[in-house]
């Protein structure tokens, strides 16, 4: 059977790519952090200063998110169709709400990225429609301009609660699906991924925080 | 009084499901388990509730055992919601009733799975396990005279870690367990045990690809490292085994 059709082939690449984008997730952060020392205008002009490395590196992302989440889901419904019947009592003593939400808080993110892409990047929404057009213009104004509203700020900070629910399981299963893990190491991996899962909600979410509660203004 | 207090009987409310054949359309029915003491097993509780089913004219409630010694693998009964019951490293047979206390209800499923069809009661077919041995779950050698002992020299650390993969007795509760019904955990012990092993090791890459293959087509789901079956193995198969099959099957790529 072909490696594309395989259990464990499928799993490979999702881990592979899920890796992959988690590594862009902390430098994105480390980026952004550079907000609370001022110097987010001077990185966002670097960045943008690559010229075509910026697009070879969104088609790349691209690539790697439709990628995990075609699998995703095609996993997610074989797995259904082999469980047709459930139990009507079900305990269950390992599996947890990370585990089982998998499907749920990766398609939250789906739907978050399209909307980031369209409020930062394209910049279509109402709040920074002053900003369309200048690349990447005053990047600092355009974030405390739009995380002045409290349910920007919400959605901003739901949408990393579902990434890091969803690295709680995710960061660790690439470990044990790559063939990497012992008994010993396991458990080192598990809480490796769970306390980088909590930095990057922390990380993520100070930000739009402290603009809202006028620490940045 | 101590010996009166040692045979105390209990009386338990067993819910339980029943299902004429693969086809026909199952319910749970609510059964009286009388007499019972802390000194039966659980399928010695049944035996009881059963005989009163007899005596009385109506069908015995069906399930699968052999053994009765935690060893065969035949007993397969998700008691309260998890395979085997839940006590740790033990097989339902293996399960006694002082885990119980007076007045309790109990539910009794089968293994639920798409590919264990219920043939009657709590008695599931899985033939689906043998067909996944089948595909690659054994070694191709020469026949003929015996070999000489120590010929192939085999170190302790290998023969421990392949002895503990071996030790699967092939019950089917880790894919009873997994949400997505995966016996990853069963595939992933006969793969690691015969990759560890020297006799293993030239048919590895392809024995890994069929096994993996079958249990596709037998139509198990796809493991998600929920480790759920190594919690539910009655012999404490470790998911480290499961790792190593994405191993071995990341190396038959090259091969």
């Amino acid at each position: 059977m072909n490696f594309l059709k395989s259990s464990v082939g499928r799993k490979v690449l999702m881990a592979i790519t899920g890796q992959l984008m988690v590594l862009f997730v902390v430098v994105h952060l480390l980026g952004n952090s550079t907000i609370f020392i001022g110097l987010i205008n001077s990185y966002a002009e670097h960045l943008h200063s690559l010229g075509p490395f910026v697009w070879v590196f969104r088609l790349a992302l691209l690539a790697m998110v439709l990628t995990h989440a075609y699998y995703g889901i095609q996993v997610t419904l074989e797995n259904r169709a082999a469980t047709p019947q459930k139990y009507a009592v079900n305990r269950q003593l390992k599996v947890s709400l990370a585990g089982s939400s998998m499907i749920w808080t990766g398609l939250t993110l789906a739907c978050f990225i399209i909307y980031h892409l369209c409020h930062f990047t394209a910049r279509l929404t109402s709040d920074v429609a002053g900003f369309a057009g200048q690349v990447p213009g005053d990047v600092y104004r355009m974030l405390v301009t739009s995380f002045s509203h409290g349910l920007t700020v919400f959605v901003y900070v739901a949408a990393m609660a579902a990434l890091c629910l969803h690295l709680f399981h995710g960061i660790q299963s690439f470990f044990q699906t790559m063939g990497w893990n012992s008994e010993c190491s396991l458990p080192l991996f598990s809480k490796l991924g769970k306390a980088v899962a909590v930095i990057v909600l922390l990380g993520y979410g100070s930000i739009p925080v402290a603009i809202l509660a006028g620490i940045l203004s | 009084m101590s010996s009166h207090n040692e045979h105390k009987s209990m009386t338990l409310t067993l819910i339980v499901w029943r299902q004429k054949n693969a086809t026909a359309q199952g319910k749970f029915d609510t059964y009286t388990a009388k007499g019972i003491t802390e000194h039966h097993s659980f399928l010695e509780m049944l035996d009881v509730v059963n005989e009163d089913l007899i005596k009385g004219g109506k069908e015995p409630i069906m399930f699968d055992h052999d053994c009765r010694e935690g060893i065969c693998g035949m007993c397969s009964q998700v008691v309260n919601g998890v395979p085997h019951g839940g006590q740790e490293r033990t097989t339902v047979c293996q399960l006694h009733m002082r885990k119980f206390k007076d007045g309790d209800t109990i539910y009794i499923e089968p293994w639920r799975a798409r590919a264990f069809p219920i043939v009657r009661d709590l008695i599931v077919d899985r033939t689906a396990l043998d067909t996944i041995i089948q595909a690659g779950g054994f070694t191709s050698c020469h026949t003929g005279g015996i070999p000489d002992g120590n010929a192939i020299l085999i170190s302790k650390p290998d023969a421990d870690y392949a002895m503990d993969a071996a030790e699967c007795i092939g019950c089917g509760a880790c894919a009873a367990a997994c949400p997505n019904s995966a016996a990853m955990l069963f595939t992933s012990a006969k793969v690691a045990q015969l990759a560890a092993l020297p006799q293993g090791k030239p048919e590895a890459s392809v024995r890994v690809k069929k096994m993996l293959d079958a249990h596709k087509e037998c139509g198990f789901g796809n493991c998600s490292n929920h480790y759920e079956c190594q919690a539910a193995c009655p012999k404490g198969i470790n998911v480290k085994f499961i790792a190593k099959l994405n191993r071995e099957y990341l190396k038959a790529q090259f091969a």
